[in-house]
């Protein structure tokens, strides 16, 4: 790396990008450890608060945003600064949220940014809150993170000794269950009400928390905005792909050799990423992209596709928050994927129809079709049953579902054949591969 | 520049407040079939001129005001 004479050496803000390419995780890897208030005070300076005021326009941190292409980390990978820009332009004062939730089991970058760099979160969420003129910040995560929350407790409370955030910061803990994290659940639950999903409209950014605009972004999101906000939209542009910029933030597990949270650039094809947990441990089946709500693809298919929201799309897949399973061929790809629709379905909200009887059926054919007791409509029923899950909920927990057990059914297309004939597979009842939780149903004030 | 304002109709749902009675099939079985829990299933919102008035039917029928016809304004630039 080249670095100009005129500048001193120690002076890191020439150097936002660390070992690796790492940009969020720059101070673990320089250090090793967790970064305290000094520590990323010394690395990045104060939060540029300056940028984000707008007085009566558009604040040139949300110009930035755009410029950068950032897009949301959280899952959906909706434009940022887009979404900045309509909370900013609604009425009256709004509200920021970040979300730290991580309902997704599979997922643990959420958990390891918040550990290893809260102040960079904590930067964006107050970049964000005077950029679209909030007067409050309510950072949510899982209640049952007890260490997280005190720490993140402890981080807002040195931040406020040295006065550098403009507005209160509250730092909540909520209900863990996997639609507790939708961003209606998060607003709800603020609200006084259930962590469980709204019907929409209104959304968020129209009418939210107290009934004020609010912006709800990823905690990765928000650390990327703290970070373009210091560097610039060309600096952010300078890891990725034009149509996929900067670097993000992925969970790898399964039969890797060195499975965990990754920092890459985006658009990095599958097979490279696989490439930086260690490489594949074992011979592979599968790939399960995207989490619990995403999408099972062929091994031989994904290699060479790129990270990218469009060049997954072409393959009926998406980003989702970055969690990528590898399967290796000797385990059952049914028997995974029905444990996992059971998890969902006890896990859902149980408030509209399919995920008051649509899921919970499909998971019980599924579980059916794993131990290889399939009856003999039992083919047509779950392609009937699991067509009518999408588009129905007043979330996207149906549709998510659905397109777990939709492509199960497509890749693992062999082993289908051989449960239903044959019965299970000699892997049916070998060890789980996929991290899947207890199943059991929240009663209805554990939504609380 | 002219704007040329295109009106139609369109069929929401809440499914948090539907509890699969199942009133609006009956209605208005041209645009609204059960699955066999008896939810429904739209198989278009958007509500023709000719099914306005049994659409405004199976919304004031819904025993738990589970449908919205809301008025769609579709604002087409007429510069061409």
């Amino acid at each position: 790396m080249t670095s100009s004479p005129t500048t001193p050496a120690s002076h890191v803000l020439e150097q936002p990008t660390g070992p690796y390419g790492t940009r969020l995780l720059q101070g673990w890897f320089t250090t090793g450890g967790a970064a305290d208030l000094d520590e990323h005070l010394n690395r990045y300076g104060p939060p540029p608060l300056s940028r984000a005021t707008g007085r009566g326009s558009v604040a040139p941190v949300i110009r930035a945003v755009e410029d950068a292409g950032l897009t949301g980390r959280g899952g959906a990978a909706f434009p940022t600064g887009r979404k900045l820009r309509t909370v900013a332009e609604g009425r009256g004062p709004a509200v920021v949220i970040a979300n730290g939730m991580e309902s997704e089991p599979a997922s643990h970058k959420d958990e390891t940014l918040l550990d290893l760099a809260p102040h960079l979160v904590l930067d964006g969420a107050a970049l964000a809150a005077v950029a679209v003129g909030a007067e409050a910040v309510h950072l949510c995560l899982p209640r049952t993170r007890h260490h997280q929350i005190r720490a993140l407790g402890e981080a807002v409370e040195h931040r406020r000794q040295r006065r550098l955030d403009p507005v209160p910061v509250h730092v909540h803990g909520l209900p863990h269950y996997y639609v507790s994290s939708e961003e209606t659940s998060l607003v709800r639950w603020l609200n006084g009400g259930d962590a469980r999903p709204s019907a929409t409209p209104p959304r968020p950014f129209e009418k939210g928390v107290d009934r004020r605009p609010t912006l709800v972004d990823n905690v990765e999101t928000l650390a990327h905005l703290a970070l373009i906000a210091r560097y610039g939209p060309a600096w952010f542009r300078g890891a990725g792909r034009p149509d996929a910029p900067g670097t993000t933030l992925v969970t790898l597990s399964g039969a890797v050799r060195t499975p965990g949270v990754y920092e890459v650039p985006m658009g990095l094809p599958l097979g490279e990423m696989l490439g930086t947990a260690g490489g594949s441990s074992q011979p592979l089946g599968a790939v399960l992209l995207g989490g619990f709500f995403g999408s099972w693809l062929p091994t031989d298919q994904v290699m060479s596709v790129p990270f990218t929201k469009n060049d997954l799309a072409a393959l009926g897949a998406g980003p989702g928050a970055g969690v990528l399973v590898v399967l290796p061929r000797s385990a059952c790809g049914l028997a995974e994927t029905a444990r996992v629709l059971a998890y969902l379905a006890a896990n859902s909200a149980r408030q509209c129809g399919p995920c008051r009887f649509g899921l919970p059926a499909v998971a019980e054919d599924f579980a059916a079709l794993a131990r290889g007791q399939a009856d003999a409509d039992l083919s047509h029923r779950l392609e009937r049953r699991v067509g009518l899950l999408a588009g129905r909920g007043a979330c996207r927990h149906p549709d998510g579902a659905s397109r777990l057990a939709a492509t199960a059914l497509r890749a693992f297309a062999d082993d289908v054949r051989h449960h239903l004939l044959s019965g299970p597979c000699a892997a049916a009842g070998g060890e789980p591969v996929l991290p899947v939780p207890d199943a059991s149903v929240p009663q209805d004030h554990e939504w609380r | 520049m002219a704007v040329i304002g295109v009106s139609g109709h369109s069929l929401r749902i809440d499914r948090i407040e539907c509890g699969g009675h199942g009133v609006c099939a009956e209605l208005l079985p041209e645009l609204i079939e059960l699955d066999e829990w008896g939810y429904p299933i739209l198989r278009d919102t958007h509500v023709t001129a000719e099914l306005l008035g049994h659409a405004r039917r199976a919304v004031a029928a819904c025993p738990v005001l589970a449908m919205r016809l809301d008025r769609v304004v579709r604002q087409k630039s007429g510069r061409t």
